[in-house]
């Protein structure tokens, strides 16, 4: 039988408090909901101190105490931010790396080569898997399931920014940038526009249009 | 009302009811796991599919609602089959232990796998092994058997009221736990037991103990506390092995209360199981005439105004009426069944009933409490008022101790008397909510007349209810929330003190010579005055045994055939489940003998001879599982006596739910809850 995971097996902080600039946040983000009606903004919350984690430590996760904190702030028993925050794997409820490497395993990615950048990962990160966290602290590797970049299939996911069009050694080559502390610029490794064909567009072209950005939806980066 | 045809039979069910509600008007039975009629619909099982006219998928009956003209089959070869395959995939990570499972024979799984299940499963993969949670005390958890109904969820968050179990993770990896390991802080924690429908919660004293078709099972009132719980009280050879509740709408629900649920260990320990007589200042084991005998030779010469009793708070009715007619015949009017000192008023029944009746807690549109801590008083009770506050549109007041959790909101008006009188002059927003409303009512807990101006109190509690409004002739807003099941019966059956009688205070001043005791452990047995020769009469070797100089063994509530009357003035019979231990007795009986050692003539024979007297002295007997609701037609309030008001806050009478009578204080399982739940610091995974 294949047993679940123990969920409290980490070393959790202390305390948590929201400094200013989640506050600023907060502010924001209340004001969307009508009052009496506060218990909605918990999924940006939970963003914020994720946010605010990965600021403060480097990690960007989710510990206890700040559901908590965020249960407090909401009106709400704290059980109902527990259940929010283990729901979506989008919230790490256990420390992760500096860098969290997503890669997509869906079939389009999967199809496309997300085998190889998984392999990339490995090897570059010094990773031993899914789930896995490097010894010097820098990456924690996820498979997740469709980013929606399957235009650009295969696709990794650097915290929120989307890497595509990715092969072994685009990888390796972003891993070991990210290594140096350089953030590449996001997008296609192939230098596509958007998710337009490689070289630009090939169809339409006879559209009146100045700007051919616009035909692939976007008006320039 | 919509007409709906279930598998051919007609049926009309008010708009708005769900598919499932339709098909059991027509008697049909729909298997189901999530859907529970007192929870929120959650629709996650899929068990109870049904078959709707030009539906083209099967629908889930339990969330869908009917229209009319509508055709429902619940029989049919798309139900049968969806029902096989739906249980098919609960099964696949259920595991096959039923043989240790301590649900088996009563599990709702096992029952509809048989009925509704295939023949086997076609997984063959890995199954899912879920770690156990801690949930207190009570609750034993084996979380591999859940099927993830939220059944428990929704009960402590809906009426509990202690939104602490909860769903954690999704899919495969979805967990029914509190996260954080902690025991639930609620005193109905055994109905998560109930409700759930496998072997997922199962009760931690009951573990490994028998099997259902094992048991016989006896229908009885739970005497715990005022609630007067239906119950029904397992027994398997001598011993009392579970207590479980059952359905009484008016009262209970189908809800109980953890100390009358799980106190029943307290049965077997501290039993007084044969009479002790004290000689040369020590206790000794004695035989009946023996200890006869010496109550006849210390009582003699005592005169009839010298002697006194005291009845406690578990006492059935009879024996509280039987004990009285002792003592008139003894020509003593000393009695006292308060031994609170709660400044009750018994010349009318009303000033010292709930009188809105539990139920009636869901018509009341405004409620102040005063002086009382339901949650631990009465966990029943305050669910209903949970319920009803709940459902919308209701403001709670409260005077008593600042802080209090009751699991529904309260504006706090005060802690001491001195609200009152502010509230009765109006000098506070709240007498507005409660002059408005169309059905107020006010809760007086006992607690709160058991203090020196207790009087004042009540009369003043009265007198507010009268102002609001809550006294008319189509409804009784006065309420008096006791704490024991045999306190109302006491009073009914006129325990207290007759012309020129003394009550308790007066017989521990030194007026009396003799006592006796009726399962009187709830005041400080230190008080009796000494030399003062005293009789205990009851169950357990509590405070007041030791202090007695003949111990008559009684029966506990199990153990007899009696009557209790709950808070709301409702007469409801407890049934033998079991006999007494040892050589104790039925109580009645061994007053009717000490009567007739003392040379009093007992007008009774038979317990049915015994209740006919009773009836005939309180028609209010009359009336069995009933109750008579209405107004108030009398609004002339109880007397002061010329004691005021005082400035001291209130103070409530339970201090530790889990230790508050003579049976949980034996029992080791409120032991353990008491050292749990009174501990401050936070327990963290005990398993």
């Amino acid at each position: 039988m294949s047993a679940q995971q123990d969920v409290n097996h980490h070393e959790e902080p202390a305390s948590f408090a929201f400094d200013p600039e989640s506050e600023a946040q907060i502010e924001k983000i209340l004001k969307r909901y009508p009052a009496g009606k506060e218990a909605s903004a918990v999924i940006p919350l939970l963003y914020v101190v994720q946010k605010q984690m990965g600021r403060a430590t480097g990690s960007a996760w989710v510990p206890r105490v700040a559901m908590d904190v965020v249960a407090t702030r909401l009106h709400m028993a704290p059980i109902r931010v527990y259940e929010v925050a283990t729901f979506y794997f989008m919230f790490n409820t256990k420390p992760i790396g500096r860098f969290h490497l997503q890669v997509c395993g869906t079939t389009p990615c999967w199809l496309r080569g997300s085998d190889e950048v998984l392999r990339a990962c490995k090897d570059a990160g010094a990773l031993k898997g899914y789930g896995d966290t490097s010894e010097d602290g820098l990456f924690t590797l996820s498979e997740v399931e469709c980013l929606g970049g399957c235009v650009n299939a295969p696709v990794l996911a650097v915290d929120d920014d989307y890497y595509e069009d990715l092969d072994y050694e685009s990888t390796v080559k972003l891993i070991e940038s990210l290594k140096r502390g350089e953030r590449p610029k996001p997008g296609s490794a192939k230098g596509r526009l958007c998710s337009a064909p490689e070289g630009g567009p090939e169809v339409l072209l006879d559209i009146p249009l100045k700007d051919p950005a616009i035909v692939v939806g976007r008006k320039g980066e | 009302m919509a007409k709906v045809t279930i598998d051919g039979t007609e049926v009309e069910v008010p708009n708005g009811a769900s598919v499932l509600q339709a098909c059991e008007a027509a008697g049909k039975e729909i298997p189901r796991f999530c859907y529970h009629e007192r929870l929120s619909v959650a629709g996650n099982c899929r068990m109870c599919l049904v078959e709707v006219e030009k539906a083209p998928k099967p629908v889930a009956s339990c969330a869908y609602p009917v229209a009319d003209g509508m055709k429902v089959f619940t029989d049919s070869a798309m139900v049968r089959n969806a029902r096989r395959n739906v249980m098919e995939f609960l099964l696949i990570n259920h595991p096959l232990d039923c043989p240790i499972c301590d649900q088996g024979g009563e599990c709702d799984l096992q029952d509809q796998a048989t009925a509704y299940g295939g023949q086997g499963g076609r997984y063959r993969e890995e199954k899912r092994a879920v770690k156990d949670k801690y949930m207190g005390p009570l609750v034993k958890t084996i979380m591999t058997r859940c099927i993830q109904c939220t059944r428990c969820v929704r009960f402590a968050t809906e009426v509990a009221g202690v939104p602490e179990l909860g769903a954690t993770g999704r899919g495969e990896n979805m967990q029914i736990g509190t996260y954080v390991e902690k025991a639930l802080t609620t005193e109905l924690s055994g109905n998560l037991i109930d409700i759930c429908p496998v072997g997922a919660l199962t009760s931690r004293p009951y573990a490994f103990v028998a099997r259902p078709w094992e048991l016989r099972k006896t229908e009885s009132i739970d005497v715990l506390d005022a609630v007067g719980a239906a119950i029904r009280i397992d027994t398997r050879g001598p011993e009392v092995v579970r207590i479980l509740p059952r359905v009484n709408e008016d009262v209970n629900e189908e809800w109980m209360a953890d100390r009358g649920r799980f106190s029943f260990d307290g049965f077997r320990r501290k039993r007084l199981d044969r009479p002790w007589v004290r000689q040369d200042g020590k206790l000794r084991q004695a035989s009946w005439e023996e200890a006869f005998a010496v109550i006849t030779e210390r009582m003699q010469g005592i005169p009839g105004n010298r002697v006194g009793a005291v009845a406690g708070d578990l006492v059935d009715a009879e024996s509280a009426f039987a004990l009285r007619e002792l003592m008139v015949g003894l020509g003593s009017a000393n009695l006292d069944c308060r031994q609170d000192g709660a400044a009750i008023d018994a010349s009318r029944r009303d000033y010292y009933l709930f009188n809105s009746g539990i139920a009636g807690i869901e018509e009341a549109d405004a409620l102040l409490i005063i002086g009382s801590n339901p949650r631990k008083e009465a966990p029943v009770l305050n669910a209903r008022i949970r319920k009803r506050w709940a459902a919308g549109a209701l403001k709670v007041g409260f005077i008593g101790p600042a802080g209090l959790d009751l699991t529904y909101h309260t504006e706090q008006l005060g802690e001491g008397p001195g609200a009152i009188s502010t509230l009765l002059e109006g000098g506070n927003a709240f007498a507005e909510v409660l002059k408005g409303a169309k059905r107020p009512m006010v809760i007086l807990g006992r607690g709160a007349v058991a203090r020196p101006d207790g009087a004042a109190v009540l009369a003043a509690a009265w007198e507010l209810a009268r102002s609001v409004g809550a006294l008319t002739p189509d409804w009784h807003g006065f309420n008096m929330l006791h704490l024991f099941g045999g306190q109302v019966g006491a009073l009914d059956a006129g325990f207290v003190p007759g012309p020129n009688g003394l009550d308790l205070a007066g017989m521990l001043a030194g007026g009396v010579d003799a006592l006796w005791l009726l399962g009187a452990d709830g005041f400080d047995a230190g008080l009796i005055p000494e030399g003062a020769f005293v009789v205990y009469q009851g169950h357990h070797g509590d405070r007041a045994a030791a202090r007695a100089d003949v111990i008559l063994p009684g029966a506990a509530y199990p153990e007899k055939e009696g009557t209790y009357v709950n808070t709301e003035g409702r007469v409801q019979h407890g049934r033998l489940a079991l006999y007494p231990p040892g050589e104790a007795k039925e109580d009645w009986r061994i007053i009717r003998a000490a009567g007739a050692a003392l040379g009093v003539d007992l007008q009774f024979n038979t317990l049915d001879a015994l209740r006919a007297r009773l009836a005939a002295a309180n028609p209010a007997f009359r009336l069995v599982d009933g109750r008579v609701a209405g107004g108030c037609a009398d609004t002339t309030g109880p007397q002061a006596s010329g004691v005021s008001l005082g400035q001291q806050p209130f103070t409530l009478p339970i201090t530790d739910y889990w230790r508050a009578d003579v049976i949980s204080r034996a029992s080791d399982v409120m032991a353990e809850c008491s050292r749990i739940y009174n501990d401050p610091t936070p327990r963290l995974a005990a398993e």
